[in-house]
């Protein structure tokens, strides 16, 4: 086939292609590749974050006071129902630090899901204006969200130094607790991102299960009672003492409670978790990648 | 890859301007389905709660499911583009043409078939806001970077871009607040700052005022000379006249016509002349 007389018939014309090196457009880049793209677009990255958290600012009154009154406002609200009414108080040495620690680190978690798992579909009109890999949109929603965690971060402290607890060398250990959590974070955003992209319906859902998620992950009562009366096989109290979530919390309670001491494969699976579900959320997500953006 | 049964070419081979020329663009044999989602009708599971949306995940696999539509914008097309040509997609409101220009430039994936092109295509035209609640200034930086453009640069083009966007201190508010007309302005002059070999014009964008028309096709002038192929969607026929070698006119997703400028504007105007009426009536 050497005719490059004007329209050779159609089913020649992928011989065309590849006779002249015309690659086919749309279709997902190797690998190696797309991670070089996406790391050529970090200024992105960070810039749409830091834009973000601004927009958000402005758009209501207390702007970006939320990001810390809305997890305050809910500690009040599980202090009351399970601290006192419940009273799990009782077997807790220090019920509302535990609680707090809890409540930000679950928090973390679940708003990078719920926020990056709409960066596809709520952004169509950016993927569908200028080409560029689509794995930066749940990035950039996610690193907005490590972001605003700095501040969430300090009122925590703060509020566990207040609650009587010696601040310690231990203390250093969220900073690698918190990155780990981030990794694991990109990871499961991805995921659900690209479900999100596909099925619309999964953003109505995700909000009750990661509800459910953080009630089986003892953020408001400490796992190890609630596996107890649990009556269940044993793979369940397994499946539930390795979830990443509780993992993440637990190690955080590890560095800044000095009542609070977790076994030390907790961070084991912490290193696990992030590197696991990180690798796999941009590996799942890359394989749609040509997808992203039609309908 | 090539399907034995394939469409046979609706015309005789486009009178192209030099025959030799390489290719830099071909589509072959291109379906583009759209996925509408939102208000299917009488059908459709009513509400937008959690219930509501698990049982659209649990009936799925059934079928496309309430709520979802396909549309087939694009139904089988193939021709090729080379080096040097300057190639108008005309034809009625919903044949096509913008979606099978999405589709060359990536942006729409086909459902069936494929597009090979010599490099990236850029398209430039209109759509939907960027980043609605960012002011126009970060959708510029925003947009820049999106492009693969460093920090640095996208900051050095940023007042050129603004000036050309034309759209004073709108700028400075968010891109929610902007009217279609100056949306499209700042998305032309974010995608217009860079240089293309292959570029796409959805024309849509000229609905600006005069002064900005002006800036804008003085633009595409130059981009068109840097640009080894150019698309143009248009229904301007003067336009098409002026820019154009070749035209393919495209009607309900499918090609009529393709070939030489003139002949295909021709055809196409007395077709529009003799069946406005008709065309109407089909379209119900």
């Amino acid at each position: 086939m050497t005719t490059t007389d004007a329209t050779p018939p159609m089913s020649d014309l992928a011989t065309l292609a590849q006779q002249y090196g015309l690659e086919p457009i749309g279709l997902r880049p190797p690998l190696h590749l797309y991670i070089r793209q996406v790391w050529e677009r970090r200024h992105f990255i960070t810039e749409y974050a830091k834009a973000r958290a601004q927009a958000l600012n402005a758009e209501s009154r207390f702007g970006q006071f939320w990001e810390v009154l809305n997890p305050l406002l809910s500690i009040a609200v599980y202090y009351l129902v399970f601290g006192i009414i419940l009273n799990t108080r009782g077997s807790v040495p220090n019920y509302l630090a535990f609680l707090v620690i809890g409540v930000f680190v679950n928090s973390f978690t679940q708003t990078s899901v719920l926020t990056g798992a709409k960066s596809i579909s709520g952004h169509l009109g950016l993927i569908r204006a200028f080409h560029f890999p689509r794995a930066v949109m749940p990035l950039a929603d996610v690193f907005e969200r490590f972001r605003a965690l700095r501040t969430s971060l300090i009122v925590c402290m703060v509020i566990v130094l207040l609650t009587g607890e010696p601040l310690t060398w231990m203390w250093l250990l969220v900073v690698p607790a918190v990155l780990l959590q981030s990794m694991f974070n990109f990871g499961l955003t991805m995921v659900f991102a690209r479900l999100t992209a596909r099925v619309r319906d999964v953003a109505q859902l995700l909000p009750f299960m990661m509800r459910t998620w953080m009630y089986l992950s003892g953020v408001m009562y400490p796992l190890g009672t609630f596996i107890d009366r649990l009556h269940g096989p044993q793979w369940v109290h397994t499946l539930l003492l390795i979830n990443p979530l509780a993992v993440y919390i637990e190690i955080v309670r590890d560095a800044l409670l000095e009542s609070y001491s977790v076994p030390v494969w907790n961070w084991y699976l912490a290193v696990f978790w992030a590197i696991v579900v990180l690798i796999f959320g941009f590996v799942y997500f890359w394989k749609a990648e040509e997808r992203y953006g039609r309908g | 890859m090539a399907e034995p049964d394939a469409v046979v070419p609706p015309t005789e081979p486009a009178a192209t301007t030099s025959v030799s020329a390489e290719p830099t663009v071909i589509v072959d044999d291109v379906h583009i389905t759209y996925r509408v989602h939102g208000s299917g009708g009488a059908s459709s599971i009513p509400g937008t709660n959690a219930v509501a949306a698990l049982r659209r995940i649990a009936t799925r696999r059934k079928g496309p499911g309430p709520g979802v539509q396909y549309i087939k914008a694009v139904r089988g097309m193939s021709f090729v583009a080379h080096k040097g040509e300057a190639v108008a997609l005309i034809g009625r409101n919903g044949c096509g043409k913008s979606t099978i220009l999405k589709g060359i430039a990536g942006l729409l994936p086909p459902t069936k078939g494929r597009v090979y092109t010599s490099a990236q295509p850029s398209l430039l035209g209109v759509g939907a806001a960027l980043v609605p609640s960012l002011t126009g200034e970060r959708n510029v930086i925003l947009g820049s970077l999106a492009l693969g453009l460093t920090p640095e640069e996208a900051k050095e083009r940023m007042d050129d871009v603004v000036e050309f966007a034309g759209i004073g201190d709108f700028i400075s508010l968010p891109m929610s607040t902007y009217s279609s007309g100056m949306g499209a302005r700042l998305r032309f002059a974010i995608a217009a700052s860079v240089s293309h070999e292959i570029l796409l014009i959805d024309e849509a964008l000229a609905t600006g005022d005069a002064d900005f028309y002006r800036r804008s096709s003085e633009r595409i002038r130059e981009l068109r000379d840097q640009a080894g192929t150019v698309f143009l969607v248009s229904h301007s026929t003067k336009v098409v006249r002026d820019t154009c070698t070749r035209a393919i006119w495209i009607e309900q997703g499918k090609i009529v016509m393709d070939g030489e400028v003139n002949e295909v504007i021709k055809a196409y105007e007395k077709d529009v002349e003799t069946n406005t009426g008709r065309q109407a009536g089909a379209a119900r």
